[in-house]
């Protein structure tokens, strides 16, 4: 899919991806490390907040404590005088700003034998020092600040309620006092000072976190005893809010909060007022069983990394674009020249040299390779014109041998029979050049009424050169033979003539023969050629023994030599040039003298002519596809004898 | 200083009747009185606004109670208004009553009657921490329990007896704070409740062992509506269709729980008594699980089987609380039998 789109494409989309994911990797590890660097710091201060604000509150209960448990120290030895107490009870409250009431509660008949109930009480009310005595009616010996102490035996801060008239939130330290009563340390009843917690949870409510962050304080039943919602206070445990919630994380938050345990809960505590995610820090008031929690909205401690991330969301984002649209232009810069390189190429390849190359502007890659398709362009447009011109010259040439082709087969006789008055012999010749124009020839006329002269010679090459030889050869024997001359005089005379200014070392075999019409008489010279077969009338056909005889035009001052037989009716000479017999077909294997004679041999009743085209075809018919590599020449007399 | 408290009670009169036909009756009843004047009516809860009288609120609130020909004024409860002590003086027509208590009261001479028994079965429950070592009914010998007064022993006593027990009471008082801090090993609770509070105090539920008395063959059917014998006889189809939309607010109340919650905190806040949603969100399921008991299909809503009363009234004679049982068809007035007359 990828591999079809263009560079420029693919450049824009894998700098892009790229970038993309080398800045994502940036920005997530440095928002991580940010991260962790702020959470550090949050720790720290809230530590340092936390500690403060415990210690505050640790001081002001502290301080309540000691008062009744004082006092329990010094009832266990004292007797118990009526008056005393009041005193003592009445400094308690007097002097202690942050004690609102005291009380000393005795168990049953532990005061006097006839008192079930004996709690003298003291507490400010309306600005002014109050009394009473808690009675039947209160019956005390049922209140958690009186049971709990005494039923566990240790000082015991009770969990915080209204107070009187409500509005306030009170809570009561107890202690329980002891009596030696037979030698026996027993109970004898409870101290118990009240306090408002207007002070402590004056001091939780100045927990100010960031905006919207903040403290509170539960009891160690988990109920609120300060929140910023009034909702919660009093009436709502860190648990029914868990339970609201369905949060059974904070439920388990909370109770380690009421065990005493100490921590921080990460980022999925909600905020009551804002329901934003926040971090809780929680930490126990260890003399109350009482625990803090301090909530640091996540969004807001992470106002400034968050802001910061934004911006280099923005920038990164920008950077990549800005990427993007660079990469768009060099990856244009590129492509641009090749597209239009592409097209040029199309012009060129139909033809259309004069078509405009993008101007090179730079020197690199691109420009070297736009300045290499210029030069490459003007070469090809050079080479082309120069080809035409050549084709040109050789269309030209291809003419003029086509009419020296034409020339030389009209020097031939051609016309057959060609002397058809005379019925003494049968002549039939034929030659199919190998190019254009070759170096065979064969010839045939009258010196005399009775003397016919027939020739076939092959000159050495091909081609022009072989054809001019050729057409002097023919001319000098033509001119030879009509003196009259035997045969030997006549190849003699014209290897004379031939050597002469023979630079080229030119040189040709000739069969030279001269019929007397009237004895069937032959006189030949074979100047290196081909032997001819003679075929006898009863079907024999044989080669004339080889001549021995040096070619024409090699060696001036040859003497050749006339040979003589007999042709009897009907019996035939066949000539041929080397083209026949080494006429080659696929396998490389001559067409050989062999299958010549044989193909001679088949029927005696053909005429020259027949037998000539039959021979043709056997050798057309051997050689196959195989294209021919020599000149063919055969020619075929018959002796039909005189009458 | 703080709290919630259970019930006083008082006897008589009764009535039986499947819900369904509640329902239909309902339709039926609410045609015929469209047209005639409502009768004003009063009606006492035996504590302050809270989901255990969600039915009531809700009934009212929907407009059930008119539909019944009912213009009903609504008492506000609390520990100073003892219904008992209302339907005697005549300041109030129905109240709900403990059935434990209903029957002490008609023995001692007050003729209430039950016209239905809403609460089928006991609330009051004792409950200890695992962690205390206390896993059975034996585990508790020896223990200290923390108890209520009155009629909220009965229940605890026949059970110690049962297993032969012998614990140390502690008085239990309005909270559960002497049993958080370990001042006693057992406590008692209502389950739609105390038990509730416990868990808002951060103890888990798999850290308590609960004892239902229901399961030890004690049940002791609580919340009921009365009314006084002569006012029943005067008017049973009035005091009957009292009963059947309350139930009916009741069924709806079960239905749609959260609007059911509205009206109870609505209640709740206007009596300035302190209002949890999730408290009383559990107070009313679990007031559904007493009112219609899923795990016992024969039981049908509203109704007091003589075999409930006659445990009740047998452990309140056989502890001395009473001297002869009250006849069960004077004390019990099946509202099905009085119906549109």
């Amino acid at each position: 899919m990828l591999r079809n789109k263009g560079i420029a494409f693919k450049l824009v989309l894998l700098f892009t991806l790229s970038s993309a994911c080398i800045f994502a990797a940036i920005f997530t590890y440095n928002y991580f490390v940010s991260r962790q660097m702020i959470e550090k710091e949050i720790k720290e201060n809230a530590g340092n907040l936390i500690m403060t604000t415990t210690n505050r509150i640790e001081a002001m209960l502290s301080a309540v404590q000691k008062v009744p448990e004082n006092i329990a120290y010094f009832l266990e030895n004292s007797t118990n005088d009526e008056q005393e107490l009041f005193q003592v009870l009445y400094a308690i409250v007097e002097n202690n700003p942050e004690i609102y009431g005291a009380a000393i509660a005795f168990e049953p008949y532990g005061f006097k034998k006839d008192k079930e109930f004996f709690a003298p009480y003291f507490y400010k009310a309306f600005g002014a020092m109050n009394f009473k005595y808690l009675d039947k009616h209160y019956n005390y010996f049922l209140w958690d600040w009186y049971q709990i102490p005494r039923e566990i035996e240790k000082p015991q801060w009770i969990e915080p309620y209204f107070g009187e008239g409500g509005g306030i939130i009170m809570s009561s330290y107890s202690v329980p006092f002891y009596k030696k009563v037979g030698g026996k340390r027993r109970i004898a009843g409870v101290i118990v000072v009240d306090i408002s917690l207007k002070s402590l949870r004056d001091i939780v409510s100045s927990i100010k976190i960031l905006k919207s962050g903040y403290g509170f304080l539960i009891s160690k039943n988990g109920t609120f005893v300060t929140h910023p919602l009034k909702e919660f206070i009093m009436n709502e445990t860190i648990f029914t809010i868990a339970e609201a919630r369905d949060d059974v994380k904070l439920r388990d938050v909370g109770r380690k909060m009421i065990k005493g345990e100490q921590g921080i809960a990460p980022m999925w505590v909600k905020s009551a007022v804002t329901g934003k995610s926040c971090w809780m820090a929680y930490v126990p008031i260890q003399s109350s069983g009482w625990s803090l929690g301090v909530l640091f909205p996540q969004d807001e401690l992470m106002e400034d990394i968050t802001s910061l991330n934004q911006i280099v969301l923005f920038l990164g984002i920008t950077g990549i674009i800005l990427l993007g649209v660079a990469v768009v232009f060099i990856a244009g810069s590129i492509t641009g020249p090749l597209r239009h390189m592409a097209k040029a190429t199309e012009h060129i390849g139909s033809g259309n040299f004069d078509i405009e190359l993008p101007p090179v502007k730079t020197g690199d890659e691109v420009g070297k390779l736009s300045e290499a398709f210029s030069f490459m362009k003007e070469s090809l447009k050079e080479y082309i014109r120069e080809l035409t011109e050549a084709t040109a010259s050789k269309e030209r040439m291809e003419s003029e041998l086509k009419i020296a082709h034409d020339i030389q087969m009209s020097i031939l006789p051609k016309t057959f029979p060609p002397y058809p008055e005379r019925t003494e012999f049968d002549i039939y010749a034929t030659i199919k050049p190998a190019r254009e124009i070759g170096g065979d020839f064969y010839d045939f006329f009258f010196t005399d009424d009775e003397h016919l002269c027939f020739v076939i010679a092959d000159v050495s090459g091909k081609g022009i050169p072989a054809a001019l030889f050729m057409a002097l050869t023919k001319t000098l024997i033509k001119a030879k033979a009509t003196m009259g001359l035997t045969t030997d005089n006549i190849i003699s005379r014209v290897n004379e003539d031939l050597c002469i200014g023979n630079d080229m070392s030119m040189f040709v075999t000739v069969f030279c023969g001269i019929l007397n019409v009237k004895t069937g008489e032959v006189q030949y010279t074979n100047a290196g050629h081909n032997p001819p077969l003679l075929i006898k009338r009863n079907g024999d056909v044989a080669y004339l023994e080889k001549s021995g005889e040096l070619l024409v035009g090699v060696m001036e001052g040859v003497q050749y030599t006339a040979r003589r037989i007999m042709l009897g009716r009907n019996e035939s000479l066949f000539l041929y040039t080397d083209g026949v017999t080494e006429a080659m077909n696929e396998r490389d294997e001559l067409f050989s003298e062999e299958r010549l004679k044989k193909e001679l041999s088949k029927d005696q009743e053909r005429t020259v002519d027949q037998v000539i085209h039959a021979v043709m075809r056997e050798m057309a018919e051997f050689t196959g596809s195989t294209p021919q590599s020599d000149d063919i020449t055969m020619m075929m007399i018959t002796y039909k004898g005189s009458l | 200083m703080h709290n919630k408290s259970r019930t006083r009670s008082h006897p008589i009169i009764v009535f039986l009747f499947p819900a369904l036909a509640a329902m239909l009756l309902a339709f039926a009843t609410g045609a015929l009185y469209a047209g005639e004047a409502l009768k004003n009516v009063s009606f006492i809860p035996h504590w302050s606004p809270q989901a255990q009288f969600a039915g009531y609120y809700v009934a009212f609130e929907k407009g059930i109670y008119r539909k019944y020909g009912i213009n009903l004024d609504i008492k506000m409860g609390g520990p100073h208004s003892v219904p008992v002590d209302l339907l005697e003086k005549g300041e109030a027509d129905f109240g709900t009553v403990w059935l434990s208590t209903a029957i002490q009261k008609r023995s001692q001479g007050v003729r209430l009657v039950n016209i239905a028994q809403i609460v089928q079965r006991s609330a009051l429950m004792l409950v200890a921490k695992k962690g205390r070592g206390i896993a059975r009914p034996e585990d508790i010998n020896g223990k200290k329990v923390g108890l209520w007064r009155d009629e909220f022993r009965l229940q605890p006593m026949a059970f110690f007896k049962k297993f032969d027990l012998h614990v140390k009471i502690i008085p239990q008082s309005y909270s559960v704070n002497l049993f958080l801090r370990d001042g006693v090993d057992v406590a008692s609770a209502m389950w739609y409740n105390e038990y509730h509070t416990i868990i808002s105090s951060g103890v888990n539920p798999d850290e308590l062992t609960s004892f239902f008395f229901h399961e030890y063959g004690l049940n002791f059917p609580e919340d009921g509506i009365y009314t006084l014998e002569h006012n029943f006889k005067k008017n049973p189809a009035g005091a009957c269709n009292f009963a059947k939309a309350s139930i009916e607010g009741w069924l709806y109340a079960f239905k749609h729980p959260e609007e059911a919650l509205d009206i109870v905190l609505k209640y709740m806040t206007t009596a300035n008594v302190p209002a949890n949603r999730v408290h009383q969100r559990w107070m009313l399921s679990r007031m559904k699980d007493l009112v219609l008991p899923e795990d016992d299909k024969s039981i049908t809503a509203g109704t007091l089987t003589k075999q409930d009363y006659l445990r009740v009234a047998g452990e309140l004679r056989r502890n001395g609380l009473i001297g002869q049982e009250p006849a069960f068809d004077d004390f019990y007035k099946e509202c099905v039998k009085y119906a549109e007359k």
